[in-house]
């Protein structure tokens, strides 16, 4: 048997790999740079290009315009909020009438595309003008603005619905029998015990759903509301001036950015007791 | 069909005789003649079935595009060279963030500038117009691939390093081990991420459209603006999108079990 005397000596640590430029570094480095100079380019030109009296003109639209975007998604997904409660109980309901009724709906909002259920609901809906006159409903349904509210406010219930079945369906059995053996009424266990633990699962599909929302109601511009959208789309159509799309994408991106952060955030602090 | 007709001619009148809508076999040919909706000068069917058409060619033609350019974006975001990364994630963070109505104006309209500017440079006297076709597939390629690469860098998540160990334990190459290990099994994890992409796509081929392309939404938008029938027209859009909705969730159910049994069992 062979026994061991010396000790391996001690050695120093592996030499520090020296920084290379491989291949994908070089590309790394030349991919990021060309960003870097397409953002200072569009700096440079929205520089060059900056027009005081086009800024006078327009600035204030763009700004009114975001306010119209706002205040558009901000009622559709309250509104659509409220309305995706009755769909999402229908959805879960035992009647078979009931859910299919649900389903039904949810398929259809989300199978067709926003702007093909706006035109519908602005273009479509003027067939039935002589009816719609004789309940008092045509004044509502004139207004593109109305049109765009009512049909965004459907789309976004539907899906709201569905974001909101899932997270109720995610809280495990197990707390509506422990909600049972406390003896609590059926109201008191969804309130107390389902709702708590579902809205933390769903607070991500809802942020993501506002974004969307955000995003989606750009289509309004093509039924003449003035948005964001609709204000660049104005301005571009006078000026033949291609910042204004310039613009209107920096806003997008830095309400669509704070809004992923801030919700980000959110999420952080409400679910500070989850983590380990 | 004449003899002279070129190759293109051909093909299309090869493909028209298996055109669900008005080809010899058409249903919309059961239609009495005079309907809104029947083949020929007389309706609507035939106009309205070739804007189907370009939809279907038009988030055809993004797809393979999309999933490509996402690949390689989903594998910069996942080396270990920072600045890789940080491009990629740019990428993805400007096209997400923007609304798809904006990226195709942009697209459209940008376009169109930095051709007339290229032509005008090479000295022709003005620019050409741009295809609202080329313009909308670039622009939904755009979209399309940054969301792939957030599914498809989530599905490289999943793969254990182990893989890759195992794959150069074997001796093969980065490439190999990625091609023949690592791909086949991201398939398997994105393929539903990838479905719900693709739903996507097929609703936002809706706004393109608005630049001028025949599609689904604007045959029946023209055919709604003539007949002043909109809802009868647009509620028609709206079904052939939601068959196509229907159509694609069958075709991915039966790829994904198709996947699943070429997979091993857990």
């Amino acid at each position: 048997m062979s026994i061991a005397n010396d000790l391996i000596p001690p050695q120093p640590p592996p030499p520090v790999t020296a920084f290379r430029w491989t291949g994908l570094r070089i590309l790394g480095a030349s991919l990021l740079g060309l960003w870097i100079l397409a953002g200072i380019a569009l700096v440079l030109w929205l520089i060059d290009a900056w027009d005081i009296d086009k800024v006078n003109t327009y600035g204030p639209k763009f700004l009114s315009g975001l306010g119209t975007t706002l205040t558009l998604v901000g009622i559709s997904i309250t509104l659509g909020a409220v309305l995706s409660v009755p769909v999402a109980f229908g959805r879960m309901s035992s009647n078979r009438i009931l859910s299919s009724l649900a389903y039904g709906y949810v398929y259809f909002f989300r199978g067709t595309p926003l702007i093909a259920q706006l035109f519908l609901i602005y273009y479509g809906f003027g067939t039935f003008r002589d009816q719609l006159e004789a309940v008092g409903l045509w004044v509502f349904f004139r207004d593109a603005w109305n049109c765009a509210l009512f049909a965004f406010t459907l789309n976004t219930a539907a899906y709201q619905a569905e974001i909101l079945r899932g997270a109720i369906e995610s809280v495990t059995r197990g707390q509506h029998e422990g909600a049972a053996a406390l003896g609590l009424t059926r109201f008191q266990t969804f309130y107390k015990i389902i709702l708590p633990q579902a809205m933390i699962v769903a607070l991500r599909p809802y942020g993501n759903e506002i974004i969307l929302m955000i995003k989606g109601s750009a289509i309004v511009a093509i039924v003449t509301v003035f948005d964001l959208m609709g204000e660049t789309r104005r301005a571009y159509s006078r000026t033949f001036d291609f910042q204004t799309y310039i613009w209107a994408a920096v806003f997008y991106l830095v309400i669509v950015e704070a809004l992923r952060n801030i919700w980000e955030k959110l999420e952080q602090r409400l679910t500070r007791h989850l983590k380990r | 069909m004449e003899p002279t007709a070129s190759l293109g001619e051909q093909l299309y009148w090869l493909a028209s005789l298996f055109d669900p809508f008005c080809g010899p076999l058409g249903f919309l040919n059961l239609l009495p003649d005079g309907s809104l909706l029947s083949c020929g000068d007389t309706g609507w069917g035939d106009e309205v079935a070739r804007g189907f058409f370009v939809t279907i060619t038009l988030a055809l033609c993004t797809l393979p595009i999309g999933l490509i350019i996402g690949l390689f974006l989903a594998l910069a975001k996942q080396t270990e060279v920072r600045s890789l990364r940080a491009a990629a994630n740019i990428y993805t963070t400007i096209f997400r963030g923007l609304p798809e109505l904006l990226t195709i104006f942009m697209i459209y309209f940008g376009l169109q500038i930095a051709v007339r500017e290229v032509a005008i440079a090479l000295g022709f006297e003005r620019g050409f117009d741009i295809n609202s076709f080329i313009a909308g597939t670039i622009a939904l390629s755009l979209v399309f691939s940054a969301y792939a690469s957030e599914v498809l860098s989530s599905a490289f998540k999943a793969i254990p390093k182990g893989q890759y160990e195992a794959g150069h334990a074997l001796g093969l190459r980065p490439g190999k081990t990625m091609r023949l290990i690592i791909l086949p099994q991201l398939v398997r994890i994105a393929l539903p991420g990838l479905g719900n992409l693709w739903m996507i796509l097929i609703k936002d081929t809706a706004l393109i459209s608005v630049i001028g392309l025949g599609d689904t939404l604007r045959q029946t938008g023209i055919a709604a603006k003539v007949t002043k029938e909109a809802f009868f027209f647009y509620g028609i859009a709206c079904l052939l999108f939601l068959a196509l909705a229907m159509a694609s969730s069958v075709v991915f159910s039966k790829i994904e079990t198709r996947v699943r049994r070429s997979g091993v069992s857990r």
